[in-house]
């Protein structure tokens, strides 16, 4: 018996006449921690994007939790984007804003709190995540690292059903990847239902129940880490896993 | 990270005393030769000024102190009125200036006609002289006689500079808003962010906060274009001054009223560029994060 909190369906694509998803299907269950590798211009992105609606779907559906049809003409992306949070690479924190309001900015706007509530809330966050001494700092203060933890947190105060994440250790300096994959294994084990893409392969063996291999702009191999990275099946997915583990 | 390096009980920092008087020294004595050398030059170039034949003649109708003395309050008085046109309009045209420029990025087909308005007033406003807008509507309307319509000279003059400034205002502001970059309005919308809540949130404070220093620009400007509005009649400073002019045959009076305009436009020049200056510090510092 299984519980899909997400369920991408037949979904296509396409940049300037270039189709980069070709079909795509994926479902995630609650609480699953889901890794994409692939290629440069595989396409992780651009699903992760889809996802959460910041791009139109050109054909297939997106189904949040069996009532959220997010690729729906008539869904309120306002609220397909309250239920599913999204770090990128680039942090791309609101720069005129301390820490603490960057994360309680959509609490108080969106959800309507009170300051107080967002603020004891978004403390409660920062403290987890060891960032309590930089809620009154400017990001242009913070590390790489920080900020990207900061980013996360950001995403979290909204209380996300789903978390997406975008190569959120790609920009940062290697000494400071570690803090950033401790936060996201914390959430992890938390319970929170997560989809990432990432380069760390180090890291997608560790917290993954499953990975999946995008090529051509479909998943072309899944399995639990042990399975594709022990194993592989397709010779495609073989050459990936040579280039990128050498 | 920088100060942790350093051992506890260690000063932030710390100078060898003989660099230290070596660099005051210099600095000391580079204060002495810049200053000697400025004022030799002033004197050098005072004296060949005031040996040529006609200095005398230039002195007695540009610099002539009594009639310095008897114009220079009446100038004051009238460049209140200069004063007062800049502190209406100013206000006015920041406000037109974001409603416009906020229209003419507005995406929504239903409101098309207020992009094609807001594009149309900038372009037109931006394309006419601004003292032809001053003629226009300063002379203009008033002989239109229509009723309910004030026909007051300072009123048309200061709606003149308000529309032909809010245009430059407006593309300013657009600059601004443009130079946000896309990925924080992403970000926002991630969040849940509203459109809406977008822009006033998160793109405006981060636009505003970078046209700050072309809109002091603007302002500078604005302050000596109030003296535009004299062609319409009303006696702000540069009437004033025109009216002394004309009865003694004396210049004095102009050379009082653009020192009154230099009084006040120096010190905001100067704030402009510490404005900027500051800006510039904070952006370097946060190239770095
Ligand atoms: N907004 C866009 N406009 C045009 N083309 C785009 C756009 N976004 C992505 N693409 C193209 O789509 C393809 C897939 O990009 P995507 O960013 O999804 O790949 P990715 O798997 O995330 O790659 P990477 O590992 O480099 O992040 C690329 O060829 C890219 O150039
Ligand atoms: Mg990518």
């Amino acid at each position: 018996m299984t519980d899909t909190l997400i369920d991408i369906s037949g979904v296509w694509k396409a940049f300037d006449d270039h189709s980069v998803l070709r079909g795509l299907d994926l479902s995630v269950d609650r609480h699953e921690a889901v890794v994409l590798i692939g290629a440069s211009g595989s396409g992780k992105s651009t699903l992760l994007r889809c996802v959460n609606g910041l791009e139109n779907v050109d054909a297939g559906h997106i189904t949040l939790d069996g009532n959220l049809d997010v690729t729906g003409f008539k869904t309120d992306m306002d609220v397909v984007r309250r239920r599913i949070g999204i770090v990128f690479q680039s942090y791309n924190l609101f720069p005129h804003m301390t820490v603490l309001d960057n994360v309680t900015l959509s609490p108080r706007k969106v959800l309507k709190r009170s300051a107080a509530e967002c603020r004891d809330q978004a403390m409660t966050l920062l403290q987890r995540f060891g960032l309590a001494a930089k809620a009154s700092d400017y990001p242009d203060r913070l590390s790489g690292g920080q900020a990207q933890r900061v980013a996360i947190v950001r995403a979290l105060a909204m209380e996300p059903e789903l978390m997406l994440f975008d190569e959120i250790t790609s920009a940062l300096d290697p000494l400071l990847v570690g803090e950033v994959l401790d936060a996201v294994r914390e959430l992890k084990e938390g319970g929170l239902t997560l989809i990432m893409a990432t380069h760390e392969m180090g890291f997608a063996r560790e917290v993954a129940d499953r990975v999946c291999f995008l090529d051509a702009g479909v998943v072309l191999e899944q399995g639990t880490p042990a399975a594709v990275f022990g194993s592989p099946q397709e010779e495609k997915t073989k050459e990936f896993l040579a280039r990128i583990l050498k | 990270m920088s100060a942790s390096t350093t051992a506890p009980g260690a000063p932030e920092v710390y100078f060898d005393p003989v660099r230290q008087a070596h660099r005051r020294k210099r600095a000391r004595r580079d204060a002495l030769v810049g200053m000697a050398s400025l004022l030799g030059f002033v004197l050098v170039v005072g004296f060949a000024i005031s040996r040529t034949s006609g200095w005398p003649l230039v002195q007695e109708t540009f610099f002539n102190g009594s009639e310095f003395i008897a114009t220079f309050p009446g100038l004051l008085d009238a460049f209140l009125l200069n004063v007062r046109i800049f502190l209406i309009a100013e206000p006015l045209i920041l406000i037109i200036g974001l409603l416009v420029a906020l229209a003419r990025d507005l995406r929504s087909p239903l409101l098309l006609p207020l992009r094609v308005l807001a594009t149309l007033y900038v372009d037109i406003f931006r394309g006419v002289p601004t003292i032809l807008v001053i003629f226009l509507l300063g002379f203009g309307v008033p002989a239109l006689q229509l009723q309910g319509v004030p026909n007051n000279a300072v009123f048309w003059g200061t709606a003149a500079l308000v529309l032909s400034y809010g245009a430059y205002v407006a593309e300013v502001f657009r600059a601004g808003i443009g130079s946000v970059h896309s990925s924080q309005r992403m970000a926002a919308r991630s969040l849940g962010l509203t459109s809406l809540q977008t822009s006033r949130y998160v793109i405006l404070p981060q636009a505003v906060r970078n046209v700050v220093p072309p809109l002091l620009n603007d302002f500078i400007s604005l302050q000596k274009d109030t003296a535009l509005v004299s062609v319409l009649g009303p006696i702000e400073v540069l009437r004033q001054a025109q009216i002394d002019a004309s009865s003694t045959f004396n210049y004095t009076a102009y050379v009082g009223a653009a020192l009154i305009f230099i009084a006040l436009t120096i010190p905001m020049t100067r704030f402009a560029d510490w404005v900027q200056a500051r800006m510039r510090k904070r952006r370097t510092m946060a190239g770095t994060a």
